[in-house]
């Protein structure tokens, strides 16, 4: 499974990291069920409410989104994406006051076996932030979230160039990143 | 925003434009080194002996010294920039073994008497305010630039980094440093980098979480 799953994950992310949006939304769909059961029994594990896993969730998705060109292409990508759930965890649950020891293997082989689990669709932590994100940044992750809409749609409506966006978005995901740590300290 | 919109929204942002780590870190290194050689050589004269000493073995030791240091522990860096990266300090074993070499020749060349005197040397104060001195730049661009990539263990990744920069503003330092004695350099110099990955330890507990 494990194997299984990480071939797909790696072809998907070498593609999105060379701007296939379609491939690297086919991986982030396909992690998030497994980051959501990674968090849920980590905080179990460490004695934690797993009403907060849809926050470690996101937030670990947001991580791996930025910090993907710390990714090996040559690697699997398994192994990276474990040790930052697993280090977001931590990082959550230090916050809340817990130091807790995570195994990483635990993470591991809940990566390999765990079936996903679905979404509530709740309004999570990182979710909350992106709306009252400040400026032009949060016009354009606001104006792309809501509608679905593309870079180019979101470029036609905010009568902005398509680089422009392009740079606000992703300063705009960098701050929501630091906004979320920043409410949590 | 759900999850899925929040999906949306990072799909958008799929291509990389960053830097990929090594390429980053080697960046880092090399602008260390000529920060470190900048400061130095703007702070402090070569010895005024330089051209005798750098015949002495004694002398070249120390470059040799702080050189190792510095190589073993931008390995560690390497390692501790990246998820998951771990990092043994075995690779510290090959300088720590060059020192314990050094100490011991110098030991079994020099009458007993005579080690307290070679181990304090003439100015092991401006060793541990200069090594510092040099190494902070580099520190500092070592830190920003660990900050662009994803340290899940950053105190210990600040520690590497300052253990980097130590060794790096002791190998520019060592060409004013007028005491060649393996026996002061396995003090001081050590002690000197010791509180440089101090700063870098502090300085990732504080500057290297994400």
């Amino acid at each position: 499974m494990l194997i299984f799953r990480e071939a797909n994950w790696s072809a998907w992310m070498r593609a999105g990291l060379s701007g296939d949006s379609a491939a690297y939304r086919r991986l982030l769909d396909d992690m998030t069920p497994v980051l959501r059961v990674l968090a849920r029994n980590g905080l179990r594990r460490a004695g934690a409410s797993i009403a907060d896993a849809d926050d470690v969730m996101q937030e670990t998705l947001l991580a791996i989104h930025l910090k993907r060109h710390t990714w090996s292409p040559g690697e699997p990508l398994g192994p990276w994406v474990a040790a930052i759930a697993r280090y977001k965890l931590i990082d959550f649950l230090r916050r809340r006051g817990r130091r807790a020891e995570v195994p990483i293997d635990a993470i591991i082989e809940d990566l390999a076996d765990a079936a996903p689990a679905q979404n509530d669709a709740s309004m999570e932590d990182v979710a909350r932030l992106a709306a009252g994100l400040p400026g032009k940044q949060g016009d354009v992750v606001r104006a792309i979230a809501v509608s679905r809409r593309s870079i180019r749609e979101a470029a036609e409506a905010l009568r902005m160039t398509e680089g422009a966006v392009r740079v606000a978005l992703h300063r705009g995901l960098k701050q929501l990143a630091d906004l979320y740590r920043m409410e949590n300290a | 925003m759900r999850t899925d919109e929040l999906i949306h929204v990072l799909a958008q942002d799929a291509a990389s434009a960053e830097t990929p780590p090594r390429r980053a870190l080697l960046a880092a290194l090399a602008l260390a080194t000529v920060l470190a050689a900048g400061v130095g050589a703007l702070l402090l004269d070569p010895r005024a002996d330089i051209a005798q000493a750098a015949h002495q073995a004694r002398f070249l030791a120390k470059f040799v010294m702080t050189g190792a240091f510095g190589a073993a522990a931008a390995t560690l860096v390497f390692r501790l920039a990246r998820p998951g990266g771990s990092a043994s300090l075995r690779v510290l074993a090959a300088p720590v073994a060059f020192v314990a070499v050094a100490v011991t020749l110098e030991m079994l060349v020099t009458p007993a008497p005579e080690w307290r005197a070679r181990m304090m040397g003439a100015n092991w104060y401006v060793c541990l305010a200069y090594v510092p001195l040099i190494a902070a730049a580099p520190l500092v661009a070592l830190v920003a630039t660990l900050r662009q990539l994803a340290p899940t263990r950053p105190t210990l990744a600040g520690a590497a980094a300052g253990l980097t920069a130590g060794a790096i503003g002791a190998f520019f330092y060592a060409a004013h440093c007028p005491d060649d004695s393996p026996l002061f350099g396995a003090v001081w110099y050590t002690l000197a980098i010791l509180i440089v990955t101090c700063a870098g330890a502090l300085a990732g507990s504080r500057l290297l979480r994400w």
